[in-house]
């Protein structure tokens, strides 16, 4: 396909399919889609498509199954892994068009929603119901939920209300072959396999998500943050156990430590404590009645945990200021370093001291500061590498350091991604988490949806060629693992 | 030792697998009257048992297959902690790794969420005796496709579960049952209404004109929640959960199918299917007592977007679960073999053609 014939003449086939305002392919219409949210990679397709009729799709397609064309499906382009990132001998297939609400039934607390929809727009449209939908990525603005379910989305209240994949009961996709197929169902199961927990997440590599059906819950009565400072790390680290522990489930639990505080407080003016080393957000939400008895409980707990100062918030308006910190540390960042590099790595908690002693010494090894962030009371961390792109050799070595982040994850028993997949960026790090014989297995997965491997191809699953080439396999006693692969 | 059985299971897949036979995955037999029957050798996992590790602050437990429910429950419990998806046992034997293969909920599945919802990782074998380890103990994890979620429901079809990373959740504090006599149209109408209200709802049953209402939380929440719905608080709430979790409840007693009817909360009563029915899950899983034939009943389901499976008494050798489309179909066996290429494990217990 990369013959300008062929590429003419995929054009030409495609403008029978879609009006020719919807076939994208000069250079210029082309650029505005050649990254998504980590721009560090950037990609011009051969085409970008805008269809708006499942049919259009599903015609598209079945010429690129015929063609052999690759294709990359595109929400908004917000995803932080490069999965959208166009591939240069392929077409870029935005849903973009797809943003009607289509159903919303309040008494069932469902909404079918085509897969352009905004997450936010979502709960904007069903809040004249006192509903809302739970996963609320930062980018939740922006970000389109057919975007979430490829890539399973989470967001700061996940540790109680869980992911997309918990959020969801039913969606329809089309295979690279032009069928649309419909899994999940109107009850809160179906027969056969969960197909609905294998296409969450599977970034855009089984199948276009052409609709969504949300599960939405009842907005809280009522919502209550506390802010607690710490002059340590540690200590902040075990009262989220000691939260937990007590039988407590908040909504969200954040912490940061000091260069991410300094940062969100000259940036925003959250009110935070700018002598802190860490601090803690927790959020606790429910009845009038249980929120007032949790919030009296995790104030105690964080007393005796060490504290050197917890704030209840007085009103909505000061629960708002505290978040609006949490919330702009990425841009806040932004604000004190020309670039910043955004890790998401997953530990279990209790090795949190030992992760962050060791990205301390990694970050003055490597020369490069760290601001942290994490969802901590489910462990996921979003340490935030700041570099220069425009000094010579910077970004290679902040990638490097990204990626020792990652592996010493793996090896506490954590993951290198919790939520913002694997994409481009985390490829070469499936080769530690995935062995082998497991990474074949999930090509085998691909090989049932898309034996031609057109969909997404290059993306969230390594070749094992490429991890004996990333040199990152396992060496037992001197023996290699599958010592009949060729190796690089 | 658990190593060694680990192995044993190994070897014993890889011989299946060389010489392409059969297996039937059994551990405490607890099920078995649930899919369709399997004629092969039997691979014994209830010897893989014990609770690999567990750890309360982090809300995860780690445990092979074979450990029975019961060993879980009681080890939780100690830590005031539960499996937050309320399995049935059906027996005292029933192990985790049959619980997970059939994805077995009880009455709290409609306001916490499924077995699979809890399910962070896992290690399997698969039809090419290969050991496989996905997911982890980690509650966000998006590495790769979810396979361990896969395993869930799947029936065993795709691997043997070696040991499952479940999430688990703090025990409420406070619980109580309260009852309405009510029409069933009235009945709905509360269960929708109170979840809509947030109020602490952690299990519905309606059944002989009454609906149960089960209350957790904390005890202020609880109170309030009481004085809010009203009704009479019952006195053996335990009992009667269980009765309807472990299906020994009255409505079960009967020699007519058992049907199991997973379809939208807010679908009207079935009227046109003769039987009884016990609603669950705030309207969405109903159990039907009928004898009404296989096609009619599946033909309502389908046609609200729902389905049903034959649950129990199924006398006349009647497809257990609810065809699948073509499309599905061809996919579920693309998977099958992507696991299972000899179709060694458990064949046909879901459905003939896989």
């Amino acid at each position: 396909m990369t013959s300008p014939t062929n590429k003419t003449s995929l054009i030409r086939r495609l403008e029978h399919i879609l009006p020719p305002e919807s076939v994208l392919h000069q250079t210029e219409d082309l650029h505005p889609f050649e990254c998504d949210g980590l721009s560090a990679y950037r990609n011009l397709p051969i085409a970008v498509v805008l269809p708006d009729k499942l049919e259009q799709v599903q015609a598209i397609l079945k010429l690129c199954y015929e063609l052999n064309v690759p294709v990359v499906a595109r929400g908004a382009g917000t995803g932080l892994s490069g999965g959208a990132l166009p591939h240069s001998d392929g077409i870029l297939l935005s849903l973009a068009k797809f943003k009607e609400i289509i159903d919303i039934d309040p008494v069932q607390r469902v909404a079918r929603v085509q897969p352009g929809v905004r997450n936010l727009a979502i709960s904007e449209a069903v809040s004249q119901y006192d509903l809302y939908y739970a996963p609320d990525p930062s980018s939740q603005i922006a970000c389109t939920i057919g975007g979430n379910v490829a890539e399973n989305s989470g967001g700061v209240h996940c540790l109680k209300y869980g992911l997309t994949v918990h959020n969801i009961q039913q969606i329809k996709i089309i295979t690279i072959e032009g069928e649309l197929l419909t899994i999940g169902g109107s009850g809160l199961d179906s027969p056969g396999y969960d197909l609905l927990a294998l296409m969450t997440g599977s970034e855009g590599m089984l199948g276009v998500i052409v609709e969504v059906t949300v599960k939405l819950l009842p907005k809280p009565e009522s919502a209550q943050v506390i802010l607690a400072a710490f002059d340590d790390l540690i200590k902040a680290g075990e009262a989220v156990g000691n939260i937990i522990s007590a039988g407590i489930i908040p909504a969200g639990l954040e912490m940061m430590d000091k260069l991410a505080i300094k940062a969100a407080e000259e940036f925003v003016h959250a009110g935070y404590p700018m002598d802190a080393v860490a601090i803690l957000l927790c959020e606790l939400d429910g009845s009038d009645a249980e929120v007032t008895e949790n919030i009296s409980t995790v104030k105690n707990i964080l007393q005796q945990s060490g504290a050197t100062e917890v704030r209840v918030a007085r009103d909505d308006a000061e629960r708002i200021t505290f978040w609006k910190g949490r919330k702009a540390a990425f841009p806040a960042v932004g604000r004190i370093s020309p670039d910043y590099y955004c890790m998401d790595g997953t530990i279990p908690r209790k090795h949190l001291p030992h992760v962050l002693k060791t990205m301390a010494e990694l970050s003055a090894a490597y020369e490069l500061p760290v601001a942290n962030v994490f969802h901590a009371g489910d462990g996921n961390l979003h340490p935030l590498i700041l570099y220069d792109a425009n000094k010579p050799g910077e970004l290679e070595r902040t990638e490097e350091f990204g990626g020792k982040i990652l592996e010493l994850c793996v090896e506490v028993g954590g993951s290198i991604t919790g939520e913002h997949g694997i994409g481009m960026e985390k490829i070469n790090q499936m080769c530690v988490q995935f062995k082998p014989l497991e990474l074949s297995q999930f090509h085998a997965i691909k090989d049932a949806f898309d034996k031609k491997g057109l969909l997404n191809p290059g993306k969230a699953v390594p070749t094992l060629h490429r991890c004996a080439e990333f040199g990152a396999m396992h060496v037992h006693h001197g023996e290699l693992p599958h010592p009949e692969l060729e190796r690089f | 030792m658990s190593n060694n059985i680990t192995q044993q299971l190994q070897s014993q897949v890889q011989e299946a697998y060389t010489d392409k036979t059969p297996l039937k995955i059994l551990a405490g037999n607890s099920k078995d009257f649930y899919g369709r029957a399997v004629d092969a050798n039997i691979l014994d996992v209830s010897e893989h048992q014990g609770i690999i590790s567990y750890e309360p602050t982090e809300l995860v437990i780690t445990a092979r297959a074979g450990t029975r429910l019961t060993d879980i429950e009681f080890t939780l419990n100690d830590s005031n902690q539960m499996l937050a998806f309320e399995p049935p046992h059906f027996a005292s034997t029933a192990t985790l790794g049959g619980t997970i293969a059939c994805n077995m909920s009880g009455p709290r599945r409609a306001y916490t969420g499924a077995a699979r919802d809890f399910v962070l990782g896992s290690n399997i074998i698969n039809g090419k005796a290969e050991q496989l380890k996905f997911g982890g103990q980690v509650m966000k994890n998006v590495a790769g496709y979810d396979a361990s979620r896969l395993m869930c429901g799947a029936m065993g079809g795709l691997g043997v579960i070696l040991d499952v990373s479940l999430k688990v959740i703090p025990k409420p504090e406070a619980e109580i049952t309260v009852s309405h006599e009510c029409d069933i149209n009235q009945a709905m109408q509360y269960m929708h209404q109170w979840v809509k209200q947030s109020l602490p709802v952690s299990a519905s049953c309606y059944v002989g004109s009454q609906l149960y209402t089960r209350l957790s939380g904390n005890q202020s929440s609880v109170t309030s929640a009481q004085q809010i719905i009203g009704g009479e608080v019952i006195g053996n709430n335990l009992v009667f959960w269980q009765q309807v979790k472990e299906q020994s409840h009255n409505f079960f007693n009967t020699e007519k199918s058992i049907w199991r009817l997973s379809l939208a909360s807010n679908s009207s009563p079935l009227n046109s299917l003769a039987g009884d029915t016990l609603y669950e899950w705030g309207g969405a899983l109903r159990w039907l007592s009928s004898d009404e034939p296989a096609e009619k009943i599946r033909e309502t389901l389908s046609s609200l977007g729902g389905h049903a499976t034959l649950f129990k008494n199924n006398t006349q050798n009647i497809a257990p679960f609810q065809p699948l489309s073509t499309g599905m179909l061809s996919i579920h066996k693309k998977l099958k073999h992507a696991f299972d290429p000899e179709n060694i494990f458990n064949p046909g217990c879901m459905y003939k053609e896989l």
